[in-house]
């Protein structure tokens, strides 16, 4: 049966004698009330610095100021009519895709071995990996990385920053693949043996397909990571056809003169949301996972 | 057609029950050499090498760039005799408490707290706005900020009608200390709220049921399940703060270095002011405190027996 709405409430029985419930119902609201307001500051402060992202890349004639677009495409064009701009996206693109592939290629194969192999301290040699990754940042190393890649002919190209990149997030990813392949179950490759295939078809066959979430996750985290990485590329890449929209970026605000509004707005924007997207559709389809060194 | 799991008479004994797919130890070694050569070459050797340049006067340009000189631990003492050196010590100090340690930890708490029974799209609404502000490039965030806090047209002094007030020159620290509370908050975040789920919902009805206020909840049963969290959170965190170096991207560590960081104090030194050697050197008391904090973290989490 529908209770009537002007029933009264019934407080439930409590251990405790239970303050009036006038007192109750007046503590109730107050905290209702700090909790909105609170939670309304919470929401200002993480959206306030964001509207004008959404906001300035449709208005015909933006402003730093936040306000209601006059709307317009147009200033995408700008992108491409921009020298730099659409390179910069390709070399966003290179070094983030580059990435993965050697650590897509490398850490599988490791962190396969490491699964499936007792070599001798394995488990002392992946924790020290991951502390490692953690200690060496590319903050703390940039003197060392600069001058190594330097010294080795390997400034500004592509190869450097993404031979930097993976020795930076190869021992997170070897660590995270290597968690996904113990738990494929081993009978699978006994079978597959057992019917004579070599470790390389057991591997490309039978591996790879079973672990494909895992890998997909890794191609994912590690595209995400090279995306929005600054300081590597502005270290290592000069010229400016070379470099990644990260960099690009930061020059479009950074040279003299009046920044191109329009431009940079559009650009912003474009920029941010492959990795918004991959970011929310990795956390959607395989939950927030904590392996250590998420964001470097 | 295989079978997924043959029954155990079947198995023969052998000796490598665990490699199945006979890779054999040199395989083994071969597959995993590869990794290890990448990351011994650009993440270990660069962390060695430190030691070694520090100890050089290299140069970016002249002559201590063709033919560099051992001066020992003459950039070390130079270093720890330099009052900007240590000013740029105590504002990564303060700005890692604050931010990280303080500013994110709390924030990202008392969030996940707040909407921890909260669901459909108020939830939804702030996770993604705070997560949003995270994975945002961060010459993006740093544009919206400079945008945000601008002198002449900027979206908070109208908001505040403090026209033309320059917040980033006026308040360099305050301003990144906010600005990296704004970026990292998401970590912390996601890390309670999924830590706070596993709280079990038993402690908290007894909890409840004996009169316990909302504090004394916190204090006395969410407190005590969330230890190794809580851990694992301020111990990345301080990590991460520490070698963030995205504030130079907002303030160039300026003005007057009012607000350069050990990171930024590297940088400025080693590659626009060309001493490499210098750099190295600060370089390497950044690593060994990144060291210390990493062992730290290790030592507390094994002897507290949490998980990481």
């Amino acid at each position: 049966m529908t209770s009537a709405s002007n029933t009264p409430v019934i407080p439930r029985p409590e251990a405790v004698p239970p303050p009036s419930l006038g007192r109750k119902l007046v503590r109730h609201f107050l905290t209702r009330v700090l909790f909105v307001v609170a939670m309304g500051l919470v929401l200002v402060f993480f959206a306030l610095p964001m509207l004008w992202l959404v906001t300035a890349p449709f208005d015909g004639n933006p402003t730093l100021a936040v306000r209601w677009p006059d709307w317009t495409m147009s200033n995408f064009a700008t992108i491409a009519d921009n020298r730099y701009a659409v390179g910069a996206l390709r070399n966003s693109l290179i070094l983030g895709l580059g990435t993965m592939a050697v650590v897509l290629l490398l850490g599988s194969l490791a962190a396969y071995a490491l699964s499936r192999v007792r070599i001798p301290g394995r488990d002392g040699l992946l924790y020290a990996l991951l502390l490692l990754s953690s200690i060496v940042t590319g903050t703390a190393a940039m003197v060392p990385t600069f001058q190594l890649i330097t010294q080795i002919g390997l400034i500004n190209t592509h190869i450097g920053v993404v031979l930097v990149l993976s020795g930076g997030v190869l021992p997170t990813v070897i660590f995270i693949l290597k968690d996904f392949m113990d738990s494929i179950p081993k009978s699978y490759e006994e079978s597959a043996r057992l019917a004579g295939a070599s470790p390389f078809q057991i591997l490309r066959h039978v591996v790879a397909p079973t672990a494909r979430p895992g890998l997909a996750f890794v191609a994912v985290w590690t595209v995400v990571q090279v995306w929005g990485n600054f300081l590597v590329p502005f270290l290592l890449l000069r010229a400016p056809e070379m470099q990644p929209a990260a960099v690009l970026m930061y020059t479009f605000y950074t040279e003299g003169g009046q920044p191109n509004l329009r431009l940079l707005s559009a650009f912003s924007l474009v920029f941010s949301i492959p990795v918004i997207g991959m970011y929310f559709l990795v956390n959607r389809r395989y939950g927030f996972r904590f392996h250590g060194g998420i964001k470097s | 057609m295989l079978s997924a799991d043959p029954p155990r008479g079947v198995r023969r004994p052998r000796k490598r029950t665990d490699d199945v797919a006979g890779l054999g130890h040199a395989r083994a070694g071969l597959f995993v050499a590869p990794a290890l050569a990448i990351v011994g070459l650009f993440l270990v050797f660069p962390a060695v090498w430190t030691l070694y340049l520090g100890m050089t006067n290299y140069r970016l340009t002249g002559l201590a760039a063709a033919e560099p000189e051992f001066v020992g631990i003459d950039n070390f003492t130079q270093a720890l005799g330099d009052d900007a050196f240590w000013s740029s010590l105590g504002l990564t100090l303060v700005f890692v408490l604050l931010s990280g340690v303080i500013g994110q930890t709390l924030l990202g708490f008392s969030v996940a707290w707040a909407l921890r029974h909260v669901t459909g799209w108020v939830k939804t609404l702030i996770e993604t706005l705070v997560l949003a502000a995270w994975v945002i490039p961060a010459s993006v965030a740093s544009f919206l900020w400079l945008a945000l806090l601008d002198r002449r047209n900027g979206t908070l002094n109208e908001l505040l009608g403090t026209d033309g007030m320059a917040w980033l020159i006026e308040y360099p620290m305050a301003s990144i200390i906010v600005f990296n509370i704004w970026v990292g908050t998401a970590f912390s975040m996601l890390l309670f709220s999924s830590a706070l789920a596993a709280v079990p919902p038993s402690q908290m009805e007894s909890a409840r049921m004996v009169g316990a206020t909302s504090w004394q909840q916190l204090r006395d049963v969410v407190v005590p399940n969330i230890k190794g969290h809580i851990l694992t959170n301020t111990l990345l965190i301080t990590l991460w703060t520490f070698n963030t170096f995205t504030p130079y991207l907002l303030t160039a560590g300026g003005p007057r270095g009012e607000s350069e960081i050990l990171a930024v104090y590297i940088y400025r030194t080693a590659i626009p002011g060309g001493q490499l050697g210098m750099g190295a050197a600060i370089s390497l008391i950044m690593l060994v405190i990144n060291l210390v904090i990493a062992l730290g973290y290790l030592r507390v989490a094994r002897g507290t027996g949490t998980k990481s």
